[in-house]
């Protein structure tokens, strides 16, 4: 199908016909032809996985060696090899290396320090102690009945149970603007937030649509859409002069560009708060950002998993909020929330899809019963999400916890000459380190990234990862970070930093 | 201006255009048999290029996109369908025949501030979503709305469509009462359940999965740790291998009858087909590399490319294992052929041994050629070997390094949440328990087993031999208005709303031959068993007065 796409420019113009005939006719007759010589069994057809992924097959060729393989070895698909291929990207890079020789304070006090993942552990101590209260009682039931333990023994529905529904909307409301109803019938729970992002996809875009993202974007969007639904992410650059805000301008152009080459633009992707930046989107913007949806007839998707996570003084606004106000074209609107960040339980694995669209509602629900998850933790989060006295500290506490540490992070920082991009809200800050890096270059950050992960034994994510067109800027998540530990990591980069000048 | 230009064509294509764009990419894999022939070069070129031209031509009418701001049709009502076009005959051409579908959701065309018309989904959800209602999906919504109750509802509708096992709930519910709190929260307190772990399981979990495995093989397999990838259910444990055995368009050889969920569980997503291989009553459902053989050839006359074979074991409806002989000529067929086998083991531990057959798994066979392990790949249940359904963790054990890699990392989509994780560690470490709990379950099975076989023969209601699983496969040729697909609907109607029984008809499992049921009886109390027989016994006699 490749080949219609880059026909479909030329059939623009007047002769367009003509050429647009003969072009195509001539490389079917080569097509056949070459398929007569080679008559092998591997028909033509299924050359919906994309064409730059034909070569890569034999790399799981390894088992030649068997000895009884009569017909060589058994291949896997396509996509699936290509995914099967080592990590390359340095987000990736990093875990590794993280996972392979962690920080310790008393154990492996030259450890590589952990600031890579946007886990929280600040408010472990409040999540501590209100499971050691509640646990037994919230999955077994108060008195252990036999009710109780098919609640979470026997097949519940794939897209959640209501009870966690209802209180999901309670705590979606409490956390993304106390005016918003979220409507439980509207929610659709997943197993994390990255399959809510991977359904969405299948549901809104076919094989080769794409989605605009307003990048810099979070490196996990282009394993949780390109893997499996072949849809394809197009970066919308945003620049350091405008604090990364997007501009309706630059998603028009992209647009429009995307259009020329053929490929069918189906959505916006925004995150809001943004990742890596933790700048938030005004009102206006989004207001700005359903027009342009209207205008182009294509879906938003909104990803507000920091949305409880503000610890700055701009206001965060919903796009459930602005959809209430406005009664008018909901149905290309749909929010991705998850527990992993606001609640800091990434464990728990619990995303939420909230359309306004029912097709997409009813498509969901049938896609879940590929990642549902799991009854005990259900129940669990029926308990705690419902305990609303329990949420409400808890909410407030994080906020302050992360505003005191960011605050200290950030300063630390700015001792050594390195300034962050203004940030209210996220796990992370976004600094430029631009004037440590040999050449202004990807190349250029990726050494200085090389150089944070190996001599200074910290793990950050270079701004190439998350498709950022200025060089020099790096994410550094620091919730998972003590007070004690700051002064550890500024001196390790301090370190790095006076050799690079 | 291109309406006019399509008018001046020489032959009228104004209706079949729109279908010759759907299905040009199908066309070629009919072509390649003509192109064999002397005259084929000329055909093969021709027809192909014809369909080309009509599909530019095609394209070119239709090419407005919805929003254009430019382009002044663009708010005429057909744009919506048209403007897919183009992405339609890449997700192949199952979508052309949803064509007329796609208006249904333009519901929101009301709303008075669209300028670009409704938002459309994309073309392979509406096909989902088209699919829509099966039996199986039927009667598990009557049974959701009306539900059997000995006491509360007695004229509620039994459910006999659900393969979940309640029978030795009691013991799971003891050991939880006593472990589960220490479980949950393991050792590590809360850091273990709420921080990020390895998306595809925790290795203590893994290590202890293997030990559970063969615990219940109850043989001499060593289970490697490293070798499992654990997921959210057994549903995407087989779209992961789907995904990464086969890509879209190529397809997979099933014995029939399988079990429903398959048909969404491998193509819905990946775009895989299904090939069925039909295996009769005669042989007892039992699988024969002889008809495999015959789909194969049929399948690459078509120009379709098999990558695997998916094989149930013990066999899901109808209960019967494979033989260990079936095992090694399947694997030199698959050798023969070069194709994968994915081996469907979700029941294996709910096997109850009538009759002389042992249940062998192919990871045991696997374990012990070894050569050629890189095409096996199979597929356990936690949830289902130990009636935790709700749990839903599933394993996929597997022998090659790059599916294994692949599946790592499409975990990602379907992790198990860590509190159940450290739950099974504490669970399955339990031996004793495990033993205990596996024994007595089979035990159990087997009792209502025989017991609700009994009850059907004497209604005159045969089944055929079953060695494991939640399922008897009863046979109703006798009870249905005509030897057909419609007589069997028609039967599995009255047994729904009239008798208020729930089964699975055999044309859901694309079981060849009409008449064919299947009841899993795992939810029932053996009270309940002489409910449903008097209920079917009523439905039986209305039958035979009829004929």
């Amino acid at each position: 199908m490749r080949l219609i796409v880059p026909l479909q420019g030329v059939v623009q113009g007047r002769g367009g016909l003509i050429l647009g005939s003969l072009i195509p006719c001539a490389l079917f007759y080569f097509l056949q032809f070459y398929l007569k010589r080679h008559r092998s069994p591997n028909p033509p057809s299924p050359s919906a996985s994309s064409s730059n992924l034909a070569g890569l097959p034999r790399t799981s060729s390894r088992s030649t060696l068997s000895s009884r393989g009569s017909l060589g070895p058994v291949r896997i698909s396509a996509r699936g090899s290509s995914i099967a291929k080592p990590d390359d990207s340095p987000y990736y890079i990093g875990w590794n290396k993280f996972r392979d020789d962690p920080y310790d304070k008393i154990n492996n006090p030259n450890g590589i320090i952990q600031l890579g993942l946007a886990e929280n552990t600040l408010c472990l101590d409040l999540i501590e102690k209100w499971v050691s209260e509640n646990l037994s009682d919230s999955i077994m039931g108060r008195d252990g009945d036999d009710l109780s333990i098919s609640g979470i023994t026997t097949y519940q529905p794939f897209d959640g149970m209501m009870e966690l529904k209802v209180a999901m909307a309670g705590f979606m409301s409490q956390v993304l603007g106390q005016a918003v109803s979220f409507d439980p019938s509207q929610i659709v729970l997943t197993a994390g937030a990255t399959p809510a992002v991977e359904i969405l996809c299948f549901c809104l875009a076919d094989h080769g649509n794409a989605l605009l993202v307003p990048s810099p974007y979070y490196p996990g969007f282009d394993r949780d859409i390109r893997f499996r639904t072949g849809v394809e992410l197009i970066p919308v650059h945003c620049r350091s002069t405008d604090n990364f805000a997007f501009s309706i301008t630059a998603l028009d152009q992209a647009f429009n560009q995307a259009r020329k080459r053929g490929v069918k633009v189906r959505g916006i992707l925004i995150c809001n708060p943004a990742n890596p930046v933790g700048n938030i989107i005004p009102r206006e913007t989004l207001y700005e950002l359903l027009d342009f949806a209207r205008e182009k007839n294509i879906h938003v998707i909104s990803d507000e998993i920091y949305g409880g996570s503000i610890f700055g003084n701009e206001e965060f606004v919903s796009m459930a909020e602005i959809l209430e106000a406005e009664e008018v074209d909901k149905d290309r609107v749909h929010i991705i929330y998850g527990l992993s960040k606001d609640l800091s339980l990434p464990g728990f694995r619990t995303g939420v899809i909230y359309s306004y669209n029912e097709s997409v509602l009813a498509a969901a629900k049938k896609l879940t019963r590929f990642c549902s998850i799991s009854a005990p933790t259900q129940r669990l989060l029926i308990s705690m999400l419902s305990d609303t006295k329990f949420i409400q500290e808890y909410l407030e506490t994080n906020k302050r916890r992360i505003k005191k540490l960011y605050d200290s992070f950030v300063a630390g920082l700015k001792q050594l000459g390195i300034r962050c991009s203004e940030s209210s809200a996220g796990l992370y800050c976004w600094a430029d380190m631009s004037g440590l890096i040999p050449s202004y270059s990807e190349k250029g950050e990726l050494e200085l990234w090389d150089k944070l992960l190996n001599i200074a034994k910290i793990n950050v994510t270079p701004g190439s990862a998350c498709h950022c067109i200025e060089p020099g800027w790096f994410r550094c998540c620091f919730t998972s970070l003590t007070h004690e530990d700051i002064p550890l990591v500024i001196e390790r980069i301090q370190k790095v930093a006076e050799t690079c000048k | 201006m291109t309406r006019a230009r399509a008018d001046e064509e020489p032959k009228p294509i104004s209706s079949s255009s729109s279908s010759g764009g759907g299905t040009a990419m199908r066309v070629i894999v009919p072509l390649q048999g003509v192109v064999q022939g002397r005259g084929g070069l000329f055909l093969g070129s021709v027809i192909p290029c014809a369909l080309f031209y009509f599909l530019q031509l095609y394209l070119k009418r239709f090419r407005n996109d919805p929003g254009d701001p430019n382009d002044p049709s663009s708010s005429s009502p057909t744009q919506n369908t048209a403007s897919s076009a183009p992405s339609r005959s890449s997700s192949s051409g199952q979508l052309t025949e949803h064509h007329g579908l796609r208006r249904s959701l333009s519901r929101s065309l009301l709303s008075p501030r669209n300028v670009g018309g409704p938002a459309c989904v994309s073309g392979r959800v509406i096909s989902i979503l088209k699919a829509g209602e099966t039996p199986c999906d039927v009667g598990s919504k009557q049974v959701e709305d009306d539900p059997y109750d000995e006491v509360g509802n007695p004229g509620g509708v039994i459910q006999l469509g659900l393969a979940q096992n309640k029978l030795s709930l009691d013991l799971v519910k003891n050991w939880f009462a006593e472990n589960a709190e220490e479980a949950i929260v393991g050792g590590a307190g809360s850091n273990g359940i709420a921080f990020y772990q390895p998306f595809d399981g925790l290795m203590e979990l893994k290590v202890a999965v293997a030990g559970f495995v063969s615990q219940f093989l109850g043989k001499e397999v060593s289970f490697n740790p490293s070798q499992i990838v654990l997921t959210a259910g057994a549903a995407p444990a087989i779209e992961i291998l789907s995904f990464s055995l086969a890509d879209s368009g190529n397809a997979f050889l099933v014995p029939t009858p399988y079990h429903p969920c398959f048909d969404r569980n491998v193509k819905w997503r990946t775009g895989v087909e299904i090939i069925p291989v039909p295996c009769r009553s005669a042989d007892n459902f039992s699988l024969s590399i002889t008809a495999l053989d015959r789909a194969f050839n049929q399948a690459r006359k078509r120009g379709l490319k098999v990558r695997g074979i998916i094989i149930s074991n013990p066999s899901n409806p109808v209960g019967n294992v494979i033989n260990r002989e079936t095992l090694y000529s399947l694997l030199d067929f698959a050798r023969e052929k070069n194709i994968h086998i994915v081996s469907n083991e979700i029941l294996a531990g709910s096997t109850f041994g009538i009759g002389t057959e042992e249940f062998v798994s192919l990871a045991e066979i696997v374990d012990s050629e070894y050569l050629d392990r890189d095409r096996v790949h199979t597929v356990y249940d936690l949830s289902q070997d130990l009636s935790l359904p709700g749990f839903r963790i599933s394993v996929i054990y597997s022998y090659n390094n790059s599916v294994l890699a692949a599946a790592k990392k499409l975990a990602r989509f379907s992790s198990v949440s860590a509190p159940s994780q450290n739950l099974l560690v504490s669970m399955l470490s339990d031996t004793k328990f495990v033993q205990k709990f596996i024994n007595i379950n089979r035990e159990r099975l087997r009792r209502l087993y025989v017991k609700f076989v009994a009850g059907l023969r004497q209604l005159g209601i045969e089944c055929a031999k079953s060695n494991g699983g939640f399922y008897c496969w009863a046979d109703m040729s006798g009870l249905i208005s005509s030897y057909s697909e419609k007589g069997e609907l028609e039967l599995w109607d009255k047994l729904l709303n009239v008798a208020k029984v729930n089964v699975t008809p055999g044309s859901s499992c694309h079981c060849i031959e009409p008449g064919w049921f299947s009841f899993s009886f795992t939810l029932l109390t053996e009270k309940d068993i002489h409910v449903v027989m008097e209920r079917i016994r009523r439905i039986s006699q209305t039958c035979k007065s009829h004929s």
